[in-house]
């Protein structure tokens, strides 16, 4: 199963198997990771559920759409060119081993 | 352990979570104790009227926060427990089993229920509502076996479970005593998008009409009969015909209520040991008192809660924002526009592509979107930047909204300067 480590603003880090198919949002609500909100459950209304992708790895993601693109101007924290919202960030087997950065605050 | 003062959330919903979490995320130090009816942690509820109705989504799968979270953020949950009564002079609340929780504050979450057809026949098997984890798997279970589903109700519930029915292949006729789609919610030109919408995909809607009777047959549904004298043939009812809060708690400890526990611009009820938030919550809107059900009036007032008990009061401001997925459409609604007295359409009803601004004595009150989630987006942002956005600034910028939003952004910047 993939590995995805979350690392938390603090420099925490923790690693979350999680199964192909399944959001980094999802995932990391059901491991209790507080980092994550997600208030919208998923439907890219909320910008609460913000990550900056470790360096080098964005091309290896499936593309922002436009929607997302959007959303993105709204987030809590700066947005930065390795930003991403983990809703949007569907887990196939390529993303094993994917290092991703919690910002500061979600709202 | 905690120390501090002892804050008591009735509610186990997403707006008593949220305002525990807040509590917690502003440091809150005292005890919270999240009191809350149903059986399950507090849960998600947009997709029982979706995903878990087509079985693309499972109840199980629904937890706002894993069971953890609250141990981890010292949050006493008690689920499956009623509280029946508040003594507002003692200050603690009474629950059903007859347990007695202290509080310093009090935060009501209690929510809404779901308005009761009271017709004969309300209580036939196959007579369904849909609020709780339970009432979805009910519909989904007996929608399985339905042939002919009649919706009482055209509304947000109604219509994202008749999308999802006839989805499934169930013949589906909606029963609305209004004249069109989502009469108090949206404007007539999206009431019109969503009729052609759902008729196209085979559902009848009959207009005009209530029920004046659920008829069956040994105990069980088998029709409606409408006002107008119609019988509709029916093995499933379902019922969404909008929502009460729940405010008995308070009016019976003597806070005032209105259609709702009415509260001041901190969300404080009438007795300033009690806070009220989320569906229950009559609060200051837009010159007068607005009480709404949404994940985002449950989520922004609880964080407000959450700020309020934690010292950092201000008043509550937030825009409201809303959803409702009906089939292949998002509608999306930015602001509140029910009294809006005028209207501007960006895009085309035909192409399924557009949104209607919606104005009030000349000033933009509310955008609803449908598959326009950037024009959504960019309403909301405009809405709560607080500068007036005018039909005239709105026709001039030819609906280039991020143009707008910059310019009515750069003006903002300059007042503060």
């Amino acid at each position: 199963m993939p590995v995805i480590t979350l690392v938390h603003h603090d420099g925490r880090r923790d690693a979350l198997d999680v199964p192909p198919g399944t959001s980094i949002m999802h995932a990391a609500i059901a491991a209790g990771i507080d980092g994550i909100v997600g208030e919208c459950g998923g439907s890219a209304m909320c910008a609460t559920c913000h990550v900056y992708v470790a360096e080098g790895k964005m091309d290896q993601l499936p593309p922002v759409d436009a929607v997302e693109d959007a959303m993105l101007d709204s987030t809590a924290c700066e947005r930065k060119p390795e930003s991403r919202l983990s809703c949007q960030l569907r887990v196939t087997e390529e993303f094993d081993g994917l290092v991703l950065f919690l910002p500061e605050q979600q709202v | 352990m905690s120390v501090g003062p002892t804050i008591v959330i009735i509610g186990g919903g997403q707006a008593g979570l949220q305002a525990a979490w807040a509590l917690r995320e502003q440091k809150f130090s005292g005890r919270i104790v999240l009191v809350g009816e149903e059986a399950s942690l507090p849960y998600q509820r947009p997709p029982l009227s979706k995903g878990c109705i087509e079985g693309s989504q499972s109840t199980d799968d629904l937890l706002l926060r894993p069971p953890r979270f609250f141990s981890d953020h010292d949050i006493e949950v008690r689920t499956g427990e009623r509280i029946v009564s508040i003594d507002p002079v003692e200050r603690r609340a009474i629950s059903a089993s007859g347990s007695t929780i202290p509080y310093d504050h009090l935060v009501l979450a209690t929510g809404s229920r779901n308005r009761l057809l009271n017709v004969d026949g309300g209580r036939l098997e196959g007579v369904h509502y849909l609020r709780s984890i339970e009432d979805a798997a009910a519909v989904r279970h007996r929608l399985l076996k339905t042939n002919r589903l009649v919706i009482i109700g055209g509304g947000f519930i109604g219509l994202e479970v008749a999308a999802v029915a006839r989805k499934m292949g169930v013949q589906t006729t909606i029963v609305d005593v209004a004249q069109r789609l989502m009469a108090r919610a949206v404007s007539s030109l999206t009431s019109e998008y969503f009729h052609d919408l759902h008729v196209g995909s085979g559902v009848t809607i009959r207009y005009q009409t209530g029920i004046r009777t659920i008829v069956g047959e040994q105990g069980a549904v088998t029709g409606a009969l409408l006002d107008n004298g119609e019988l509709l043939e029916a093995d499933q009812v379902l019922v969404g015909i909008g929502a009460v809060p729940n405010i008995e708690l308070a009016q019976n400890a003597g806070v005032d209520v209105n259609d709702g526990i009415v509260v001041d611009e901190f969300l404080t009820a009438s007795d300033p040991n009690i806070s009220a938030i989320g569906d229950c919550a009559r609060f200051p809107f837009g010159g007068g008192l607005a009480r709404f059900e949404s994940v985002q009036n449950a989520v922004d007032q609880g964080r407000a809660i959450g700020a309020k008990l934690a010292g950092r009061q201000k008043p509550y401001a937030a825009v409201p924002w809303f959803w409702s997925d009906q089939g292949s459409s998002k509608l999306q609604i930015a602001g509140y526009a029910s009294d809006h007295d005028e209207v501007l359409l960006s895009g085309e009803l035909r192409d399924g592509l557009f949104s209607v601004f919606c104005f009030r004595r000349g000033v933009l009150v509310g955008v609803e979107s449908v598959n326009r989630p950037l024009d959504h987006i960019a309403a909301r942002r405009m809405l709560q930047s607080g500068n007036r956005v005018t039909t005239a600034q709105l026709l001039e910028s030819r609906f280039d909204l991020k143009t707008l939003l910059s310019r009515i952004g750069n003006r903002a910047a300059g007042a503060g300067a």
